[in-house]
């Protein structure tokens, strides 16, 4: 007996109000909190005589001595924080991000009716929900390491944020029921209306959680770029500046879009996992599919990754010419030829995968001629991003090459050189995608051949504006001018994505099978590229933790709060290297056991039964 | 089990060669650590130590130099702004309340937007907010003894009359620890002296054009090592056609290690 349709219209309807009232309520819930932030403009004599109150009005930022900075059985503090807070971080994201995706599978296996999708959403937060408590618990951990060991930075920041500190500890109550009905409620609310309050609630879950992080990164974008407070550095009592200070919106957008490509890179991993464990070819093809999912979420993320990252730089240039130049061309610069790597890693990870996953079907001979030039370009681009303008040379070498700056490389060292370098990159891994989707099929319709013209002149046109961008700017231009191209470079790339794909969707519409594709045909080292973007992933956002905070140098709040522990000091790239390592290889392992308490709670063990019993 | 020994070898490995790149791969360029107080006494000090204040801040505490160089023209170049300033004062875009060439050179750095040099305003303002932080708070933080020392230094730079006062008050500078009277570790590279001394704010080498002194990018194809050591440690025994005396520091001989020296020697000669 089904629902009437009039009944069921209905329901719709009603889901959709609801749905609406929620981003409403979610998407007014910051600025809610403004009015009810402002009473924080509590003054000293209100709250009673509180120590450290300047001029008798507001706290101010407490200055301690280096004796001042507690001392615990030899534990190096500067190091445990560092671990526990990037710990929580890498396990925050990915418990951040896999529900976005998870909400928008979910909701494509709504809409085209394929149960599929629905089994590997369900799959995906099953993997994330254990990786939810480890979660938690280590942000306790954080908090009591940072309380035990930074009091003072502690003590003022919970007094300017104790307002937003509250309601994250409510939201994180918010979040957690909603995680919990959205997946044990998972196999209850399906069909029909039912499944309309499963999405709300995915809904709700997102929104809680990604406002959790908004609320946290207001608190370490308030200690590199703090607002809210008077000339002396006293907080003035406005709690909404201080929230709303200067990087905190470039940062939010940056971690959004990386915890998305982030998130996808884990599951892939596990994907890849379960594939090269399966023994039956349903259960290959079924871990290949996903594997094959995780890794367009992490690509369709990494694309505009380096975007997000452009308009962050650009903003601590904006709030800081002394910040930038540090970050970017002081003693981090060369950090960023260690992040060339990473990503050329992930790039090159994820579009040795596409290539290999082409094999799944016979119809995509016809494309395997291009994938060597693809390659040829991609690690090209690579090779750009990753060359040094400075060159380490012993005097012997220098007088060989007569000077620091090699002739012809050199200028490939500077900004220019390597923003058309991960712009071209990034166009020809969506060729490669292009490709990838081209495999089995053969479009139809009666203007294939001016669609694929259209998309030929669309790319050369592209990449010859991205070229002369970067080349005019670079080399013709005086150094102020010189990262200029960057907005217009990452125009064309992104009008190129947009415009390909809408291409390719219509031309390819109801496009004809040429060769079945064969879920599960992939060789097996086409896995180990999945697990080297998730390692490659986990340590570059380690990395990028790592200067995030460096860039404060010996400040715990910028010209406000000095760090005056004996670890205030900025340490070398390899001792860096060496505690983001550390950390990788603690994160891994308790991702694999997670992954481990994934698999045992399917695995149902029979007991065998005596003679006697039977 | 196999499958998982070889999952993990295969991270291990990624992550081996990451931190070996990072460890090996990579400069590892001790930064300088942070600032320490030291306390100065204003009472004893002559102008001309005064002045000499002044331009320490100006080259290290106040990072002055990262912004007003030739390099990159992010500010105006400062050697004649106690000059100019006089004109300044009286030009209508002029929003401050200084009546003098020091109140003006003071004001431009507790309150720069008060008069923003054309072309150096912040993007989008039309020259009518400055880049510039206030440099008596933030993450610079001069004290007011400290800027005046600064206005000092800019007014002799410009070779003008130091009009400002020595303030009776004590300061607190903040120096690196190898002027406390630690010797500082030693510079690896020739192009870690370039930088640190800001050659190319005067000299065109490398990607820097700085004009005030000789190019300097194929210096090694017509002097040799003498004549280059001589000019580092005593700049002004013989100028180079068309250049100004006594712009260059003659106190390079105090502030490098001889090691340092032969190296930068070295470097300069190879630059054909």
């Amino acid at each position: 007996m089904g629902i009437p349709q009039a009944t069921r219209k209905g329901h719709r309807a009603a889901a959709l109000v609801l749905l609406v009232l929620i981003f409403a309520l979610f998407g007014a819930g910051l600025s809610w909190l403004q009015p009810t932030l402002a009473f924080a403009q509590e003054t000293a004599q209100e709250a009673g005589d509180v120590q450290g109150v300047a001029e008798g009005v507001y706290l101010a930022a407490p200055q301690p001595t280096e004796t001042d900075y507690p001392q615990i059985a030899g534990v190096n503090s500067r190091v445990v924080v560092w671990l526990v807070a990037q710990l929580h971080l890498w396990f925050a994201a990915f418990i951040l991000a896999v529900p976005i995706f998870v909400l928008i599978i979910e909701g494509v296996g709504m809409a085209t009716g394929d149960e599929r999708y629905d089994k590997m959403a369900y799959e995906f937060i099953k993997v994330s929900i254990t990786a939810y408590s480890l979660t938690a618990i280590l942000g306790g951990l954080l908090i009591i390491t940072l309380f035990v060991f930074y009091p003072h930075l502690m003590q003022f920041l919970s007094n300017i944020f104790k307002e937003s500190m509250f309601y994250y500890a409510l939201l994180f109550f918010v979040e957690s029921a909603c995680l919990y009905v959205y997946y044990y409620g998972w196999h209850w609310l399906q069909g029909g209306f039912r499944k309309w309050v499963h999405l709300t609630v995915g809904l709700l879950l997102n929104a809680a959680g990604t406002t959790l992080m908004f609320l946290a990164n207001a608190w370490i974008t308030f200690m590199m770029s703090p607002a809210g407070l008077d000339a002396s550095g006293g907080f003035s009592g406005d709690a909404w500046a201080a929230m709303h200070n200067f990087l905190w919106n470039p940062i939010n957008l940056h971690r959004v879009i990386a915890n998305v490509a982030y998130g996808g890179s884990i599951v892939g991993a596990y994907a890849a996992y379960k594939f090269l464990s399966a023994s039956s070819a349903q259960d290959k093809a079924h871990y290949d599919w996903m594997g094959y999912t995780a890794n367009l979420i992490a690509i369709s993320a990494l694309l505009p990754l380096p975007f997000a990252g452009y308009y962050l730089a650009a903003e601590i240039y904006a709030y800081s010419q002394q910040m930038g130049i540090t970050l970017m061309g002081g003693i981090f610069a060369w950090l960023f030829i260690i992040q060339a790597v990473l990503i050329g890693t992930l790039f090159l990870s994820a579009n040795y995968y596409l290539w290999c996953g082409m094999g799944r079907s016979e119809g995509a001979v016809r494309y395997n001629k291009y994938v060597k030039y693809l390659a040829i370009v991609i690690i090209g681009a690579f090779l750009v991003w990753f060359t040094p303008h400075t060159l380490v040379l012993t005097n012997q070498e220098l007088k060989a090459l007569g000077g620091p700056y090699h002739k012809y490389l050199g200028p490939l060292g500077i900004m220019p050189a390597k923003n058309t370098a991960v712009n071209i990159m990034i166009l020809f891994t969506t060729l490669s995608f292009i490709l990838y989707r081209r495999a089995n099929k053969v479009a139809v319709v009666p203007w294939v051949k001016a669609g694929n013209a259209a998309q030929v002149a669309l790319f050369s046109a592209g990449i010859v504006n991205i070229l002369i961008l970067g080349i005019y700017h670079g080399y013709f231009t005086n150094t102020v001018y010189k990262v200029a191209a960057s907005i217009p470079q990452v125009a064309t790339t992104l009008i190129i994505i947009v415009a390909s794909t809408i291409i390719d969707r219509f031309m390819y519409r109801g496009a004809r099978d040429v060769a079945p594709l064969r879920w599960g045909r992939i060789p097996d080292r086409a896995q180990y590229a999945l697990f080297l973007l998730a390692v490659a992933f986990t340590w570059l956002m380690g990395l990028m933790g790592y200067i995030r905070s460096g860039i404060r140098q010996h400040w715990h709040i910028v010209g406000v709060m000095r760090d005056n522990s004996p670890d205030a000091y900025t340490p070398t790239l390899g001792y860096a290297a060496n505690v983001v390592s550390v950390g990788t290889i603690l994160f891994m392992a308790m991702v694999i056991f997670v992954f481990w308490l994934s698999h045992v709670s399917t695995v149902k063990t029979v007991p065998v039964l005596r003679e006697s019993e039977a | 089990m196999r499958i998982f020994l070889n999952v993990v070898v295969f991270s291990l490995l990624i992550i081996g060669f990451f931190a070996g790149y990072s460890r090996f791969g990579i400069p590892q360029i001790e930064p300088a650590p942070p600032p320490v107080a030291e306390k100065l006494d204003l009472g004893a000090m002559t102008m001309e130590e005064f002045i000499a204040l002044g331009e320490r801040i100006y080259n290290g505490k106040g990072t002055c130099t990262l912004c007003h160089t030739a390099v990159g023209g992010r500010a105006p170049l400062l050697d004649g702004a106690a000059i100019v300033a006089a004109e300044r004062l009286a030009e209508e875009t002029y929003k401050g309340e200084a009546s003098d060439v020091a109140g003006y050179l003071y004001e431009s750095m507790t309150n720069p937007s008060a008069y923003v040099v054309a072309g150096f305003g912040k993007a989008g303002s039309n020259d009518t907010v400055s880049p510039m932080p206030n440099m008596l708070s933030g993450s610079i933080g001069l004290s007011e003894a400290e800027l005046t020392a600064v206005v000092a230094y800019l007014q002799d730079l410009g070779g003008t009359e130091v009009t400002v006062e020595i303030p009776a008050e004590a300061v607190e500078e903040e120096e690196e620890p190898e002027a406390s009277g630690e010797p500082r570790p030693a510079f690896a590279a020739p192009e870690e002296i370039i930088a640190e001394f800001t050659c190319g704010a005067c000299h065109k080498i490398g990607e820097d054009e700085g004009e005030v002194g000789p190019d300097l990018t194929t210096i090694g194809a017509h002097r040799d090592r003498d004549y280059l050591r001589r000019s580092i440690l005593l700049p002004n025994a013989e100028i180079a056609e068309g250049f100004e005396a006594e712009l260059m520091p003659d106190d390079y001989g105090e502030q490098l290690y001889a090691g340092e020296l032969e190296m930068l020697v070295d470097y300069l000669v190879a630059l054909k």
